[in-house]
C-alpha cells in the first residue's frame, strides 16, 4: 500500500480551478519530486495534503485512510510532516524551542528530549546554535531547522516545499545531501522543487505539474532525459 | 556651531509649544522648592538642559560647551520673545493658553523688559552649559545626577501624597508649610538620591572584583531577599500609604489584572483584541445585576456572584472568539473593536434598561463580607485586588511555560506553520480568549464592587486602548512589563492631576518616544531569556552529578 495516494484531487480558490484532478502516489522509502513552473499548483498540492486547504473533490489517502476534511492538526498526528515554503521557522524562538514545537503532538517530555538530541546530532550546525533565536540563523541553517523541526514528529511522509529556494549554490548542494541522507535513514519524502536538475538527481520518481494537471510522470532518470522536461525545466538548448 | 543653532531653535519651538498648549501654566501652581520654584520652571529648565546636553553630546570638546550654552541661550531668547509677544498682542482668540499670566511665568516673574531678557539669557546659557557639561561626566555619574534631579522633582510633586506616610516632623523638615521642598529638604533629598546610586555602584564594583566568590547561590539568596522585601512591601502597603495612594493602587491593580488578561491574548497568542473592555464591562455588569437590589432580579452576595460573573465572561470570551477565529491582524482588531462598542451600547440602551439600568447605571452593588467583617474601604479592597493579581500572575506564568503556552507562541509567530506542527488552532485561540476574558471579568467584578456602582461611561473604548497601551509601554508579552506599564500609564497620571487634561498628548509623546528608544518596551520579555541563561549556567554547575545519575540509570 502506498504511503500517500492522491486520486483526482480538485482544488478551487474561489472561481480559480487550481488543481484539476491531480493523482499521484508515493511508496514507502521513496523520494518523489513534483516539478512545475510557478503557479502550476505544487504548493497547493502540498497544502491540500496537510489539510491547510480543503479539496473540492477527490481522495487523499494516507496508508489507505482517507484524510480529506480532517483538520490540519489531526493530519499531523497521522504522520504528515510539512516543511512550508520560504523557511518559515519561528524567528523569535530559539533553535531548541523551534524543534520542540515540531514535536508538539508528543506529550512525553523525555521523548521530546531524546528526539531533540537525535535531530541535533543530524545537524551539528544547529547543535552549535541551540540557544540562538531562529531568526538570527543563516538561510541554509534556517532551512535545516525547518527540516529538523518536521523530523521531530517522526513523520511517515515529509512534504518539502522548495527547500532550495533563495539559497546559495553551495548550500543547495548540502540541502540536497541532507534530503538524501534522511531518505537513506528511512524517511519517505515528497519534494516540490523549482531546481529540477537537483531534484531529479536525488529523487526516485517524478511528476510534472502544469496548470493544475499532471502532464508527465516516471522514474527520475527517464524524466531527466525527456526532451520536454529538458526544454522546459532543465534549460537545455535544441 | 550650526548644530547648536539648530538645537537651540528646536528647543525654542518646544518651549513655545509647551507654553501655548497650556502645559506650562497648568503647572504654575505646583511649588517644588520653597515658594518660588514651580514645576513650570522645572519644565523650562529641563528643556534648556536637554538642549545643552544634546549639543554637548554631538561636539565633545570646549566648543561643544560653548555651543551648549548658546543653545540654552537661544531657548531663553525664544521664551522672552514669546513672553513679549503674549504681553503686547492678545493671542487668546487663537491660543487659549496665551493668558496674561503667561509672560510672568515665562520670564521667572522678571517682566518682559531688559531685566527679564537678561535673566532669561543668563539662565538659559548657564543651564545649557551645565547640560553640555553633563556629557563630560562618566556615564554612571551622569545617570546618578539625572536620577537624583528627577527624584527631587518627583518628591516635590508628590508632597500631598507623601504627607500621610511620613510623620509630621519629617514632613516639616522636608517641606515648607505652604510651598514645596524647603532648602534643607531639597539638599537632603538630592544628597540621598545621589548617595544611593553611587553606593550601589561602589558595591557593584567590589562585587565584580570578586566575581569568583560571588556564587550562583549568593545570587539566588539575593533574589530570595528581594522577593521577601517585595512581598512585605506589597502586603503592608495600605497600612502606611493612606487613603489616596490606596485608591490609586486599587485602580492600578485593576488595570494590571486587565493587562495580564490581555497579555495572554495579545502578548502570548498575538491576537490584537481592541474590544477588551467588553470583558471588563461584562464582569462588572454581571456583578451589578446579580447583587444589586435596585434591579430586583437577584440579590446574591459578593462571593456567590463573583464566580458567576467570571464564568459569564468566560462564556462571552468564547462567544466573541468563535466568529473571529479565522481573522488575523487588522481584521481581528476592527472586529473586536466593534464587539467592545456593541457591549457598551447594549448596556446604554433603553431596550435593556429594566435589566441593566440604562444610562443611569446600577448602584448598591454588594460588598464582600468575611464573616462579620465587611470589606468597604479602598485599603481593604487593595488586598482583594492584590490576591486577584497574584492569581492571574501565577496562572500566566504556568500557562506561558505549558504546552498551551507554546502553542500560543507558535500561533503568534506563524499561524500556518503552527497548524502544520499539529497545533489545534481553534482550541488554542478559544482558550486564549476565554482565560484572557476571565481575568478582565474578574477585574470588572472587583471594580463594580469597589466603586459600588456601574455606569456605561466607565466602559468606553479608552479603557481598551489604555490596556493595549500599557502592554506596549511595558513590553508586549512581558509580565513585569504589565505592572510597569500600569504604574506608568494609570498610576502616574492619577498622581499628577494636572496631567489629566494633557493625558492624550503625553500618551502620544511617550508612545512615539518608546517606539524610537525602547521598541521592545520598558521591561521587555528578553529578561526571561536572561533568566533562562542563568538557569542553564546553574545546570552546568550541577551537571556532573546529573551525568553520573544518568549513566547509573543506563547501567
Amino acid at each position: 500500500m502506498p504511503v500517500l495516494e492522491l486520486e483526482s484531487v480538485h482544488v478551487y480558490y474561489g472561481p480559480i480551478h487550481a488543481l484539476r484532478g491531480v493523482s499521484l502516489t508515493v511508496e514507502r522509502g521513496e523520494i518523489v519530486t513534483l516539478l512545475g513552473a510557478n503557479g502550476a499548483g505544487k504548493t497547493t498540492t502540498l497544502r491540500s495534503i496537510s489539510g491547510l486547504i480543503r479539496p473540492a473533490r477527490g481522495r487523499i489517502a494516507l496508508e489507505g485512510r482517507n484524510i480529506v476534511g480532517l483538520p490540519p492538526h489531526e493530519i499531523v498526528k497521522l504522520g504528515v510532516g510539512h516543511v512550508p515554503e520560504g523557511r518559515r521557522i519561528f524567528p523569535r524562538l530559539s533553535v531548541e524551542e523551534n524543534l520542540a514545537l515540531g514535536a508538539f503532538t508528543i506529550t512525553d517530555r523525555q521523548e521530546i528530549r531524546r528526539r531533540l538530541e537525535e535531530v541535533l546530532q543530524l545537524f551539528p550546525r544547529l547543535a552549535e546554535r541551540r540557544r540562538q533565536q531562529g531568526g538570527t540563523l543563516s538561510g541554509g541553517e534556517q532551512q535545516m531547522l525547518a527540516i529538523g523541526r518536521a523530523l521531530m514528529m517522526q513523520p511517515r511522509i515529509m512534504l518539502l516545499d522548495e527547500p532550495s529556494m533563495g539559497l546559495a549554490p553551495v548550500l543547495v548542494e548540502s540541502i540536497f545531501e541532507v534530503i538524501q541522507r534522511l531518505n537513506q535513514r528511512g524517511t519517505t519524502i515528497l519534494l516540490v522543487e523549482q531546481n529540477a536538475r537537483m531534484a531529479l538527481e536525488v529523487a526516485h520518481r517524478g511528476y510534472v505539474l502544469e496548470t493544475g494537471s499532471i502532464v508527465l510522470e516516471g522514474p527520475a532518470a527517464e524524466l531527466a532525459h525527456d526532451p520536454k522536461v529538458q526544454a522546459a525545466y532543465l534549460g537545455a538548448r535544441e | 556651531m550650526r548644530r547648536a543653532l539648530v538645537f537651540g531653535l528646536i528647543g525654542g519651538f518646544a518651549a513655545w509649544h509647551l507654553s501655548l498648549v497650556g502645559l506650562i501654566e497648568a503647572f504654575a501652581g505646583r511649588r517644588l522648592i520653597g515658594q518660588g520654584v514651580t514645576f513650570s520652571y522645572v519644565l523650562l529648565l529641563a528643556l534648556m538642559l536637554t538642549v545643552g546636553y544634546l549639543v554637548g553630546r554631538r561636539i565633545s570638546n570646549w566648543t561643544g560647551l560653548l555651543g551648549a550654552a548658546l543653545a540654552g541661550l537661544l531657548v531663553g531668547l525664544a521664551l522672552w520673545v514669546l513672553a513679549l509677544l503674549v504681553a503686547t498682542v492678545d493671542l487668546r482668540t487663537v491660543f487659549v493658553a496665551a493668558s496674561p499670566a503667561l509672560p510672568d511665568i515665562l520670564t521667572f516673574n522678571r517682566g518682559t523688559g531688559a531685566v527679564g531678557l537678561a535673566v532669561l539669557l543668563l539662565v538659559g546659557a548657564a543651564v545649557g552649559f551645565l547640560g553640555g557639561g553633563l556629557t563630560w561626566l562618566p556615564a554612571t555619574g551622569r545617570r546618578a545626577v539625572l536620577t537624583a534631579l528627577a527624584i527631587a522633582v518627583l518628591v516635590g510633586l508628590l508632597r500631598d501624597v507623601l504627607s500621610p506616610i511620613f510623620p509630621a516632623p519629617v514632613m516639616g523638615f522636608l517641606f515648607t508649610p505652604t510651598g514645596g521642598l524647603s532648602l534643607p529638604g531639597t539638599a537632603t533629598v538630592l544628597a540621598l538620591a545621589l548617595a544611593v546610586p553611587i553606593a550601589r555602584q561602589v558595591l557593584a564594583n567590589r562585587a565584580s572584583s570578586h566575581r569568583g566568590s560571588l556564587s550562583v547561590r549568593a545570587l539566588q539568596r539575593r533574589r530570595v531577599a528581594a522577593r521577601v522585601i517585595g512581598v512585605v512591601f506589597l502586603a503592608s502597603f495600605p497600612l502606611w500609604a493612606g487613603l489616596f495612594l490606596s485608591n490609586v493602587s486599587d485602580f492600578v491593580g485593576l488595570y494590571i489584572l486587565m493587562g495580564l488578561g490581555l497579555n495572554l491574548v495579545l502578548g502570548f497568542a498575538g491576537l490584537l483584541d481592541l474590544g477588551y473592555v467588553a470583558f471588563f464591562a461584562i464582569g462588572a455588569y454581571s456583578m451589578a445585576v446579580l447583587t444589586s437590589p435596585e434591579l430586583g432580579h437577584f440579590t446574591l452576595g459578593f462571593w456567590e456572584a463573583l464566580p458567576i460573573a467570571v464564568a459569564m465572561t468566560v462564556v462571552s470570551g468564547i462567544l466573541i472568539g468563535l466568529p473571529v477565529l479565522r481573522m488575523r491582524g487588522d481584521y481581528l482588531a476592527i472586529t473586536t473593536l466593534g464587539f467592545g462598542e456593541i457591549v457598551r451600547l447594549l448596556v446604554l440602551s433603553d431596550w435593556l434598561k429594566p435589566h441593566l439600568g440604562g444610562a443611569q447605571g446600577v448602584t448598591r452593588i454588594a460588598r464582600p463580607e468575611l464573616g462579620p467583617f465587611v470589606i468597604d474601604r479602598p485599603q481593604e479592597y487593595y488586598y482583594l485586588i492584590l490576591i486577584g493579581c497574584g492569581l492571574a500572575w501565577f496562572l500566566s506564568v504556568r500557562l506561558r511555560d505549558s504546552r498551551i503556552g507554546r502553542a500560543w507562541m507558535a500561533i503568534r509567530e506563524d499561524e500556518d506553520v503552527a497548524q502544520a506542527m499539529g497545533i489545534n488552532r481553534v482550541t488554542a485561540k478559544l482558550l486564549a480568549f476565554a482565560t484572557g476574558a476571565a481575568m478582565g471579568g474578574l477585574s470588572g467584578a472587583l471594580f463594580a464592587s469597589l466603586v459600588n456602582s456601574v455606569i456605561p461611561q466607565s466602559f468606553s473604548l479608552l479603557v481598551s486602548i489604555n490596556v493595549v497601551a500599557l502592554l506596549v509601554l511595558g513590553g508586549i508579552g512581558s509580565l513585569p512589563g504589565v505592572v510597569v506599564g500600569a504604574l506608568a500609564l494609570v498610576g502616574l497620571p492619577e498622581l499628577l492631576r494636572e496631567f489629566q487634561e494633557y493625558r492624550l498628548l503625553v500618551y502620544g509623546v511617550v508612545l512615539v518616544a518608546m517606539m524610537i528608544f525602547r521598541p521592545a518596551g520598558l521591561w521587555p520579555e528578553e529578561t526571561r531569556v536572561r533568566e533562562l541563561e542563568e538557569a542553564a549556567e546553574e545546570g552546568k554547575t550541577r551537571a556532573p552529578a546529573e551525568v553520573a545519575a544518568v549513566t547509573q540509570d543506563g547501567a
